[in-house]
């Protein structure tokens, strides 16, 4: 076991290199150096630029510039933002639980809403209810989430006036952030009305950000549920007088879902591209919106950080479930 | 089919044509996909689609960019104070919803056409190369779309698009390169399979040279999952445009474009509903067409599933 988890971690390092490899390309291609940045529009005297470019690191040849970059990585030191002058390590690390709560919640939605579903499709395939399932996650597969969010908002907010617009929480209500989880630390200030105000905000941002990996869920189980359902030991416990009910929970469902945990591992990706749009529009303070923030002002040492630590992100989630997965299934195991 | 087997003879169980020969397989293809009521809906949605596009000059009632400042957020038509003159309403500047929107589909087609036929050919190139030669450039190959499918595509585009600059010749570019690593794993699979038959040996005594294998003799053997990919890709391709467009990152105003028309009428989300719902509207049905298409498409080549 130990040997298979130390050969699916081996894997990773050549991925986070490659990942690194990239981030750095992607922030030399850009047109101009960081000197040309700081210069401004008034431009620069060829001298102070020299000795600047210099100072820098700049002239030296590129691999040595990777390889000091890699060095600052490994170390810890992803740079400083420049529009706040803060490590930017040390701002993803404030912001991350943000994005990590609402991405949470929106996976439970999906799972709560989704592994019916499917499996309710599966087991009443072809009738009015399957279609029903397919057709609504089809579309909300296809969905615009951005433009989902402000039909949300438009509805809830705006018309019905029941869930608020944006942020985290009511500015009324101040509590020390302990776990950085708003609902966590609104319930262990024990006021009830903060908890209460902290769940209002998260519900319109968790539907929106939930909708594509809940379709995604329903239809990969109802695919999966049909699958197990016409095998022959599923037969056979029905044959011994086993309820229909007991069939499908109990021997047809541990089945399927093996492919639907894949499927689950996959949508973390799918979580922080949408966490990108969703708190845009719910000026959630969480990742998402503090790379777009810095793509706008050209923040590059945060860009930069950001994708690379939300990619290791999503290479661990990974792994864990390669591990994971290796666990449920001897047989992944052993024939790796 | 099962009705024709049960009456004829068995071993004519295909004969449901006047030959005994089997049927010609893009009819069978076609049988299969029009069976499926989404698919053909999802085709005649995309044909609308084309049709608007290619057309717009004459279907849409006005130019997408003239401001008529004397009807700026006009209603829809069935609503009070809506005119026919502006059948979905105006914007906030004044211009005509309807033919914005036309003129929308011209840019989400163009985008989608664009960027799969970039990673389409480019992906094909990569997984024939890795396919054919394995060893080295596999590796380094597969390695790097590994490391590409690593990151979430809405990110990567966001970041290639940082880098490049916003606007709507990057966007499609960024699309491209994000959808890469898919269209080249299938390739490579693809061709690994088809590597193993008798066929291509035979081609390779017979003389064949590694181009004319690589292309001619392979690659159409390899066309039916590229052709699914490339359908869903296109409505990958038009969600990613418009949330680049909502974004800022995309098409820059006043460019019709779904994404960005929706972004530069949020203030307006509670005066006026349609100018948030209908480009929104839009982008859902053209990415719910491409999306049913290649889920029929791939129903109908998947020969699993036929049984």
């Amino acid at each position: 076991m130990l040997g298979f988890i130390l050969r699916r971690a081996g894997l990773v390092i050549p991925t986070f290199l490659g990942i690194t490899v990239l981030v750095f390309a992607l922030i030399h291609m850009i047109p101009g150096d960081a000197v040309e940045a700081l210069s401004g529009e008034r431009g620069m005297d060829p001298a102070r630029y020299a000795r600047l470019v210099h100072e820098f690191g700049l002239d030296r040849p590129l691999y040595v510039q990777y390889l000091d970059y890699l060095g600052q990585v490994l170390r810890g030191n992803l740079g400083a933002s420049i529009s706040t002058h803060e490590p930017v390590l040390s701002e993803f690390l404030t912001l991350f639980p943000a994005t990590l709560e609402l991405s949470f919640c929106a996976m439970l939605l999906a799972l709560l809403v989704g592994l019916p579903a499917g499996i309710l499709a599966a087991v009443k395939r072809n009738t009015f209810l399957d279609y029903t399932v397919m057709g609504v996650s089809l579309t909300g597969f296809s969905m615009p989430i951005f433009w989902w969010a402000l039909l949300l908002i438009l509805l809830f907010s705006v018309t019905l006036g029941w869930t608020p617009v944006s942020g985290r929480i009511d500015i009324l209500y101040d509590f020390p952030p302990v776990t950085g989880f708003m609902l966590i630390d609104s319930l262990l200030s024990g006021d009830a009305g903060a908890f209460k105000s902290a769940l209002s905000h998260l519900i319109l941002p968790t539907i929106a950000l939930g909708t594509i990996p809940l379709a995604v869920v329903a239809r990969m189980t109802r695919s999966a549920m049909l699958e197990v359902l016409r095998e022959d030991y599923v037969r056979t416990a029905r044959a011994k007088g086993i309820s229909r009910l007991r069939v499908i929970t109990i021997h047809a469902l541990r089945n399927a879902l093996i492919p639907v945990v894949t499927v689950i591992g996959l949508q973390v990706g799918t979580l922080l591209a949408g966490a990108i749009l969703t708190e845009t529009i719910f000026s959630w303070p969480g990742i998402g919106k503090w790379l777009v923030y810095a793509i706008q002002r050209r923040d590059y040492p945060v860009v930069q950080g950001g994708i690379l630590l939300s990619a290791s992100i999503i290479i661990l989630v990974n792994l864990s479930v390669d591990i994971l997965y290796g666990v449920i299934n001897p047989r992944i195991r052993r024939s790796t | 089919m099962s009705e024709s087997t049960l009456t004829e003879m068995p071993g004519s169980a295909e004969a449901t044509s006047a030959s005994d020969a089997p049927p010609h397989p893009l009819r069978e293809l076609m049988r299969y996909f029009f069976q499926n009521r989404g698919a053909t809906v999802g085709l005649a949605v995309v044909c609308v689609l084309v049709l608007l596009a290619l057309f717009a000059d004459w279907v849409a009632p006005h130019s997408a960019t003239e401001q008529f400042r004397e009807a700026t957020l006009a209603p829809p038509v069935w609503q009070d104070g809506g005119s026919s003159k502006f059948i979905l309403g105006t914007d906030p500047v004044g211009r005509d919803m309807l033919s914005r929107l036309i003129y929308g589909t011209r840019l989400s087609l163009l985008i989608g056409f664009v960027s799969v036929s970039l990673s389409l050919s480019l992906g094909v190139v990569l997984g024939l190369l890795a396919g054919f030669f394995r060893g080295v450039t596999e590796i380094a190959i597969m390695r790097l779309m590994d490391v590409m499918l690593a990151l979430p595509s809405l990110l990567l585009a966001v970041a290639i698009v940082a880098i490049l600059g916003p606007g709507l010749i990057n966007a499609m570019y960024a699309i491209g390169i994000v959808m890469l690593p898919h269209f080249a794993r299938l390739t490579r699979a693809a061709v690994i399979g088809e590597m193993a038959k008798d066929y291509v040996n035979s081609s390779r005594i017979a003389g064949a040279g590694t181009l004319r294998l690589m292309f001619i003799c392979i690659l159409p053997n390899c066309a039916a999952p590229l052709i699914v990919q490339a359908t869903l890709g296109f409505s990958n391709a038009i969600l990613d445009a418009a949330a680049l467009g909502f974004l800022g990152l995309g098409a820059q105003p006043p460019t019709p474009e779904w994404g960005s028309m929706l972004a530069s009428a949020l203030e307006f989300i509670q005066s006026a509903w349609w100018v948030v719902t209908f480009p929104g509207l839009a982008i859902l049905i053209s990415v719910l067409a491409f999306n049913l298409m290649g889920d029929g498409l791939r129903d109908a080549l998947d020969p699993k599933l036929k049984q």
